[in-house]
């Protein structure tokens, strides 16, 4: 089906936004057709947010024109787009979880009966909708008691319960497993024949070319230019994305494991829930332990579990061949086990601290309420972290929240490793990252490792695990399925034991 | 100069000051300090004095509001400690003897220390909102200092413990010492310790915080009871100076003032950073605000819609809005800088 | 997907209990308050006896119809995750007006209209601070408190009789049915909550208020009205302390500025024990009135056993405490599963 012949639906031409003297969009030009998929791909920064801010009316455009089948349009706000077709379900699920989901699907256009709310055919409209998308759910049920897969399948379900020429799905996939993001692209499938056009944004390589019929691609704020995926190569995608050749950044890879180093935490039996189960695991001295593993496989609760984050239901963990247990976090620093949450923002950095206070929380933290270190040794111990990992801040006394994601993931680690700890677990460090700071984490990574201290990283991308560790541990379902050195595996046979659906066991 | 103008501490700062001129204008005695028997007489005195429960539950009422909390039971304790202390001492044989007032001052001061790890604990511990948990002993608490008193206001005659309140050392009242002391201590404990900076971390994010190693459990519990603690001196002093232990109107909306005070001080409700001598700055205001009010000639009992009226205008000038609204204002004003700071 | 061939019963009542729980989570809670409230009653019965007779239970609806009307208003207000501190001073403000010029000779048909205005003016003064000035609700309504609490005393610094008929009526005429008695206070404390259930449950604007309290950015996203709404509750809230200020002259004879004194919390305490969850987004105001209901219990309990009023506030706090312990041992349980 050539979907160059007809028109566009959406047509942006000469689109620039401006904040202060920084353009976050250049005079870019966009074109969106009626059932197909479209991706928008850049790095963080290139202007994808703001292109679809400005689709969305979020955002005002400077200069520049939108055209919604060829007529120009003016939106000043989401309300605006969404009256004229343009509907988006949002990476963090902006519904109500205390509502049902009919009147979820409903709310703001409720059926009415005698100056009221008719609940009977609010419940009725919300399961054709649900029927039309294949998703088998009771109407009536509170949508908070459904998992995130289903929340969003449920705000699919109302953005096109009304009329839709364009849907907008931001990021959809980032919380979802593999039977979920099926079901989400068997859904996007459909629409798409149903002639709605969409827009993919995702991060996920391989769902965008097995998704998408076409890619845009952004660099700093411009165009750089309008692919058909099947004409585009992967390398040559990254490449536009980057704009230079991914072979010229050097990537350091963990020593490979001494048989003979010492044994710093052994996990026996270790459980905790239905994830992780029965799980054995040693890390030795220096070495880079990946966990690779779909989400809710239980990666996150493993290394959790081994930092002493958590408290297990069952097995027990060794420090330095010694029984510990550990009632909060505290203890597991004092052991030199360190944790880095996934959730930077959530659990990791505090914003409105400075970043000198950041760094030196968890040093102080531990020294106690009464050896309170004195400014100009905290001042000392911030630039000194800030030098070694490079991180870009206007000084150390900027509050950690104006910093961009990779700086404060440096800050994180910065705060971390100032309590020098024996083994670091970092979970999910280069989520979010623009691809340079991600490089410059790896090599630190390495660069501990060859300084003696043990890394546990736990990343979803599975090239990444491979190109950092020394070995490779692959969860599943809450088990640990397989534990082998880093080279032994290539990274189609990593994906085949990550992803191998599970037989009964 | 813009620099110093942006300090958090000029705003209430700027409205103290702009009350005491307001009150000197008025009345021209407001500043002027007569000496009389080698003590202290006037207006501004006046203030130092009755200032102080008030000090002492906002000074507590300051940590709490940091970890992101807030405790509505502060009235309630000062009803219970004035409750014990002079129950203790009524019943004693010897109401003047130091050994007695220790006592009392002890057992009723450590009786509101305990409601306050109570406090904590339900915060800390089991995880229940802090308005609800201190809404408890509030609606509790004055019960079970009229229980304590069986039903009546017990009043005694003491002279040691009516000093407190009413006394002066060195030509200043007693009570302003108690003030101060329990300002320095906790200026010291918070920022001469680690506290200060691990509470506000706390505040800001108790779950980064946990996982940074910080003893988040401990840091909240530990402002409620010193909350508690605070409550309990207040409700001594304020015994002190009705010489009755008066379950119903001890420390009487005390808790809303308190909150007034440390938000009027440039501490936000929402927790984390925190300023002890924003939080003094603004029980001074209050105080003063008080004390003009009855220098109108308000009734005391109309006086809280001059409170009302406060309120608003320190909100109004804390609101974002307001201050946007009142920059984009200056900005138009001086066109020709705005041109040239363009290019 | 597996087939359903046979259904055994017991799976059958399992998979009903589920959907139960899963539609009607948020009226859990309530159930429990109607447990607490009949516990109440029946120890009541047996330790003195006469406690459940329809003397003692009308009794019950017309000593606390004033509370039944705050707490409608505070439910509405709560379920945005607000909180309207102002409630008994607007109570007493409005009966201090409304006292002072039935005083003056002016009808009640006036006045009643005007106390009910003059309570809505507090809430849209709170509601207006808190919407456009970004003023936590705390603080605006405690603004509002100290206003309504010094408009009150600034009317009259002592008590005003009434002495209007109309008023009087509200509170004295009873009507007889078996042994049971309603006065019109009584009906109209019933009207509104009738009215506050319809509202938030068959409106446009009650959705509002849930989805508000749900995720106020999720909602405004929605284009829902949430602006208008948010100030709107407080209105409500202010009304339904106006009202009460009218419920509350008829049952004393008089406008009597130190009214209301902590009210609020009762308030308060009587919507959290209903099952509204001071958080938002859930609650029902018939849940409310279980709260209210629970609240008078206590107090007729502890007026029979002659012990001083003081009992009560302390009860309630204990209840209170009880009440939210167990929902949060609850709520930290099905988070754990999960």
């Amino acid at each position: 089906m050539s979907v160059e012949a007809t028109a566009p639906v959406v047509e942006v031409e000469g689109a620039t936004v401006r904040f202060g003297r920084e353009a976050a969009l250049d005079d870019v030009d966009f074109r969106l057709f009626a059932g197909e998929v479209h991706s928008l791909m850049g790095e963080n920064g290139a202007g994808k947010s703001t292109l679809i801010k400005a689709l969305t009316g979020a955002l005002p455009l400077g200069a520049g024109e939108i055209r919604l089948s060829g007529e120009p349009v003016r939106m000043s706000s989401p309300v605006d787009a969404q009256r004229l077709g343009i509907r988006t379900v949002y990476q963090e699920i902006d519904l109500l979880p205390n509502l049902s989901v009919a009147e979820n699907i409903a709310l703001g256009r409720e059926p009415r009966r005698f100056g009221g709310i008719d609940w009977r055919a609010m419940r009725e409209r919300a399961a054709a909708v649900l029927a039309e998308l294949g998703v088998d759910i009771d109407p009536g049920s509170l949508l908070g008691s459904h998992s995130l897969a289903v929340q969003q399948l449920v705000a699919i379900a109302r953005a096109i319960s009304a009329d839709v020429k364009v849907l907008v799905l931001d990021e959809p996939t980032s919380s979802l497993d593999a039977d979920e993001v099926a079901e989400l692209f068997r859904v996007v499938r459909e629409l798409k024949d149903r002639g709605v056009a969409i827009l993919f944004v995702s991060h996920f390589l391989d769902q965008v070319y097995e998704l998408c019929d076409r890619i845009t691609v952004l660099r700093g704020g411009r165009l750089v230019g309008e692919y058909s995926t099947k004409e585009l190569l992967r390398i040559d995608l990254v490449q536009k994305m980057l704009g230079r050749e991914l072979a010229e950044v050097p990537i350091r890879r963990g020593e490979e494991p001494d048989p003979s180093s010492r044994v710093v935490i052994e996990a026996q039996g270790l459980t905790r829930g239905s994830r992780p189960r029965d799980a054995d695991l040693r890390i030795h001295e220096g070495e880079v332990v990946g966990f690779a593993g779909l989400l809710g496989s239980g990666r996150t609760e493993l290394a959790r579990l081994l930092a002493g984050v958590d408290r297990p239901d069952a097995g027990r963990l060794l420090v330095d061949g010694r029984p510990a247990s550990f009632p909060g976090p505290r203890r597991g620093i004092g052991m030199g086990l360190v944790y880095s949450s996934e959730n930077r923002r959530t659990e990791g950095i505090i914003g409105e601290l400075t970043v000198r206070e950041n760094i030196v929380l968890a040093v102080q933290a531990q020294r106690g309420l009464f050896r309170l270190m004195s400014r100009a040794r905290q001042r000392e111990l911030a630039d000194s972290w800030i030098d070694a990992l490079g991180i870009k801040a206007s000084s150390p006394e900027q509050l950690a929240r104006e910093l961009s994601g990779g700086n404060q993931q440096k800050v994180l680690i910065g705060r971390l490793l100032a309590l020098a700890p024996r083994v670091l677990l970092l979970d999910e460090p280069t989520r979010g990252i623009d691809v340079g700071a991600k490089v410059e984490i790896q090599n630190l990574v390495a660069e501990m490792a060859a300084n003696g201290v043990s890394v546990v990283f736990v990343s979803a991308e599975l090239e990444e695990v491979l190109r950092v560790s020394s070995r490779v541990v692959v969860l599943r379902n809450g088990l640990l399925v397989a534990d082998l050195p880093a080279d032994e595996v290539a990274s189609s046979a990593l994906l085949a034991l990550v992803m191998q659906p599970d037989d009964g066991t | 100069m813009t620099r110093l103008l942006r300090h958090r501490l000029v705003l209430p700062i700027a409205a103290l000051l702009a009350l005491i001129i307001l009150n000197t204008v008025s009345r021209p005695t407001f500043l002027s300090i007569t000496v009389r028997d080698g003590q202290l007489y006037g207006s501004l005195i006046d203030i130092l004095r009755n200032s102080a429960p008030l000090m002492l539950v906002a000074l507590g009422m300051t940590l709490v509001i940091a970890t992101r909390g807030i405790d509505l039971s502060v009235g309630a304790l000062m009803a219970v400690s004035g409750a014990v202390a002079l129950t203790i001492i009524d019943g004693s044989g010897s109401p003047d003897a130091a050994g007695t007032i220790t006592l009392a001052i002890v057992a009723g001061v450590v009786t509101t220390l305990i409601f306050g790890m109570w406090n904590g604990f339900l915060v800390s511990v089991l995880g229940i909102q802090p308005i609800i948990a201190t809404l408890v002993l509030m609606l509790a608490g004055r019960g079970i200092a009229l229980l304590i008193t069986s039903g009546f206001i017990t009043t005694v005659t003491s002279a040691p413990y009516r000093f407190m309140a009413q006394g002066y050392v060195l030509g200043l009242p007693f009570a302003f010492y108690v003030s101060l002391v329990a300002i320095l201590l906790v200026a010291l404990i918070e920022r001469r310790t680690a506290l200060g900076m691990l509470t506000e971390a706390v505040g800001i994010n108790p779950e980064a915080s946990r996982l940074a190693g910080v003893r988040s459990r401990g840091i909240v519990w530990g402002a409620y009871a010193a909350s508690g603690l605070l409550a309990g001196v207040a409700g001594i002093l304020y015994s002190s100076n009705i010489m009755a232990a008066d379950a119903n109107a001890a420390g009487q909306y005390i808790e809303l003032d308190a909150i007034l005070a440390v938000v009027l001080g440039g501490t936000s409700l929402m927790g984390g950073k925190f300023s002890i001598a924003g939080t003094v700055i603004g029980v001074f205001t209050i105080q003063t605000l008080k004390s003009t009010i009855t220098f109108l000639g308000v009734p005391p009992a109309v006086s809280p819609l001059f409170m009302a009226l406060v309120v608003v205008l320190v909100v109004l000038v804390q609101s974002t809005r307001v201050r946007t609204g009142a920059r984009r204002l200056w900005a138009m004003l001086r066109p020709v800088k705005d041109a040239e700071a363009a290019r | 997907m597996s087939d359903v061939t046979t259904v055994r019963p017991l799976d059958a009542v399992a998979a009903r209990v589920r959907r139960f729980t899963s539609r009607r989570a948020s009226w859990i809670p309530v159930f429990a308050a109607v447990g607490i409230l009949v516990a109440l009653l029946v120890a009541g019965q047996v330790y003195f006896g006469n406690f459940v007779t329809p003397r003692v239970l009308s009794s019950l609806l017309l000593d606390n119809a004033y509370l039944l009307i705050l707490a409608v208003g505070m439910t509405f207000v709560i379920l945005t995750a607000g909180i309207d501190l102002s409630v008994g001073a607007v109570l007493a403000f409005t009966a201090m007006l409304g006292a002072s010029l039935m005083a003056q000779g002016l009808p009640a048909a006036l006045v009643i209209p005007v106390m009910l205005v003059g309570g809505a003016l507090i809430g849209l003064f709170i509601g207006v601070l808190i919407q456009f000035f970004d003023v936590q609700p705390f603080i605006a309504s405690l603004a509002g408190m100290f206003a309504a609490r010094g408009l009150a005393f600034l009317v009259s610094l002592s008590s005003i009789k009434v002495e209007d008929p109309v008023i009087l009526w509200l509170q004295s005429k009873l009507f007889y049915i078996d042994g049971w008695f309603l006065s019109p206070t009584g009906i109209i404390a019933i009207l509104v909550v009738v009215a506050g259930a319809l509202v938030l449950q068959f409106t446009r604007f009650g959705r509002t208020i849930y989805a508000i309290g749900g995720n106020e950015q999720s909602a405004r996203l929605m284009g829902l009205p949430v602006v208008r709404t948010k100030l709107l509750a407080y209105v409500i809230s202010g009304a339904c302390a106006g009202l009460a200020g009218v419920v509350f002259t008829a049952y004393q004879g008089a406008g009597y500025p130190l009214n209301g004194l902590g009210t609020e919390l009762d308030t308060i305490a009587a919507v959290v024990i209903g099952g509204t969850l001071l958080t938002g987004g859930s609650g029902f105001v018939l849940g409310s009135m279980i709260g209210v209901l629970v609240y008078g219990t206590i107090k007729t309990a502890i007026s029979f056993l002659g012990a001083e009023q003081s009992w009560t506030r302390i009860t309630i706090g204990i209840l209170l405490l009880v009440f939210v312990v167990v929902q949060r041992a609850i709520v930290a349980r099905s988070t754990r599963r999960r």
